[in-house]
């Protein structure tokens, strides 16, 4: 309990990784929702940029950040720096870190979307999402995902800096694929086969669908649901202490 | 009683067979050195015992307890302090020693341990801003913080200035005053030579000799030197007359005895007995470096 506090503690004293992971994601929804004006204008749909599609895309941005790049930063630095194998001397094991670690990380993200929400209510009278149920597990269930595929960055990278690295060449192609710079609708079909499969692709769709008011696709969550137990099975595999 | 029993240690590691054969006793309350070069395999011996590592071979206790099955109930008697092991850049020092006392069910008073390795005044500063010779010490007071019985301490001062290098083993003669068994690691021969009570010296994955220093520095004969200008003309036969003496040579106005057993005592003495006064005197005695030399063919550094 004390680790997790501890933990908590340190990546709060991280100032800039906060930032990105709530600072740059809500700073974009009202910059952008406030300064380009197609953004607050009601679309074919029938509702506007930043009901549903600015939030959830900014709340992807958030969680990539938070699983592609702090994470397997922060655990490939303890791991380089040797404070996994410092804790490896103590009665307790080096995974209560880990698990610690996910927990924080789990806990910006969920801070961050809740910030999108509010400030979209408060900045363009958006409503929160719709479907608060199917919302909570999509999120759950994708950034689980998501971080999953963190821990295998994590595990395969030799160095802190190689996992920076790494990170980086995941988070940004997934952030395409997530359609954060250019809505999924738009993209090329062959483009959007792509993102179809690529996990990020459809937890963003079902991110903004549950927004929206609708029940998440199946194949989605059965892309996702995949994503974690390949992922995750990978990264059991192949994590190092030391 | 022997806190510690390693019995024919192994461990392979891929492609390269860091310890072959390594036994030792380690008796409660001593400060017990394994001395060797680099790559010899202490570290690594060090971490069979500790239960970092699962040893391949060979029989290892710690205060009853087998390393490989007793991971747990190891990590409350043994404390480690580890070469190269770090904390988070932005953890402050009080909060370290509070977070790893909240590990252990019987923690040491962290303030106190924090006055005893002269860290009190830093207890708000970041590890990241600590000097080598203070994260030394605060890794020395981690290692401590679970009131261990046994405190292994790897490669301690490698790396420290000669005087944090002296306060640190100070602060080791200190922890082992307190009851404390104390495994030091270590390449340094005057560390060795000025702090343990037995060492073994370790040499690719074996053990040469297991002693005390002073016992391992008469293992190879230990020849002594004595080196003085005397105050007034001195017979060689004087000198020679002596048993511990046993060869005498002149260069210049120096004379040069060498010999065995208490040779300056001796030689001091007769020279009071002829009225003659020995100006500066020099005693060089074999070292440790000499002991590993013989021992193994090897220079220690």
């Amino acid at each position: 309990m004390k680790l997790l506090a501890m933990e908590a503690k340190l990546h709060l004293r991280d100032w800039p990784t906060l930032m990105f992971s709530i600072g740059l994601p809500v700073g974009l929804l009202l910059i952008l929702g406030l300064s380009i004006p197609s953004f607050t204008e009601l679309q074919d749909t029938g509702e506007r940029i930043v009901d549903t599609h600015m939030p959830s895309t900014m709340a992807l941005l958030s969680l990539l950040t938070l699983s592609c790049s702090v994470l397997p930063a922060v655990l490939a630095t303890y791991r380089q720096q040797g404070v996994l194998r410092r804790l490896s001397t103590t009665p307790v094991h080096p995974a209560r870190v880990l698990g610690a670690q996910l927990l924080i990380n789990l806990a910006v993200g969920t801070v961050a979307t809740a910030v999108l929400i509010v400030a979209g209510w408060l900045a363009f009278g958006a409503a929160p999402p719709r479907q608060w149920g199917w919302f909570v597990l999509v999120f759950l269930l994708g950034t689980a995902a998501m971080m999953a595929l963190g821990l295998v960055i994590a595990a395969l990278a030799p160095s802190a800096k190689a996992a920076q690295g790494i990170g980086s060449l995941v988070m940004f192609p997934l952030m395409f694929l997530g359609g954060v710079w250019l809505p999924r609708e738009l993209m090329p079909e062959p483009v959007r086969v792509v993102s179809d499969f690529s996990v990020a692709g459809p937890f963003a769709q079902a991110l903004k669908d549950t927004w929206a008011g609708q029940p998440p696709q199946l194949i989605h969550l059965v892309v996702v649901a995949a994503g974690l137990v390949v992922f995750g099975a990978i990264a059991v595999r192949s994590f190092r202490w030391e | 009683m022997k806190i510690i029993e390693v019995r024919n240690l192994r461990k392979q590691y891929p492609g390269h067979l860091a310890v072959e054969d390594v036994s030792f006793e380690v008796a409660e309350g001593e400060i017990f050195g394994i001395l060797g070069p680099n790559g010899a395999g202490k570290t690594t011996t060090v971490e069979c015992v500790a239960g970092l590592r699962r040893r391949d071979g060979g029989d290892v206790r710690v205060a009853g307890l087998d390393p490989r099955e007793d991971r747990d109930e190891l990590r409350r008697v043994l404390g480690m302090q580890l070469q190269s092991a770090a904390l988070p850049d932005k953890i402050k020092v009080w909060e370290a020693m509070d977070l790893y006392a909240s590990f252990y069910p019987d923690p040491a008073d962290w303030p106190e341990l924090l006055d005893r390795v002269s860290l009190s005044a830093k207890r708000e500063t970041l590890f990241k801003d600590l000097s080598g010779g203070q994260r030394q010490r605060l890794s020395v007071a981690m290692a401590l913080v679970g009131r261990p019985r046994v405190a292994v301490l790897d490669e301690l001062t490698t790396g420290l200035d000669p005087q944090a290098r002296r306060d640190t083993w100070e602060l080791v003669e200190q922890v082992r005053d307190t009851g404390v068994t104390i495994v030091l690691v270590t390449h340094f021969m005057e560390e060795a030579e000025r702090l343990c009570d037995r060492i073994a010296l370790i040499d690719a994955g074996k053990v040469a000799a297991t002693d005390t220093p002073a016992g391992l520095i008469a293992q190879v004969g230990g020849e002594q030197k004595v080196r003085f200008r005397p105050s007034a003309p001195v017979d060689d036969a004087v000198l020679l007359a002596l048993p511990e003496v046993r060869e005498v040579t002149r260069t210049g106005p120096q004379i040069v005895v060498r010999g065995t057993g208490n040779l300056a005592p001796a030689v001091t003495l007769a020279l009071a007995h002829h009225q003659v006064v020995p100006a500066d005197l020099r005693i060089e005695q074999a070292t440790l470096d000499d002991a590993f030399l013989a021992l193994t063919g090897r220079k220690l550094s």
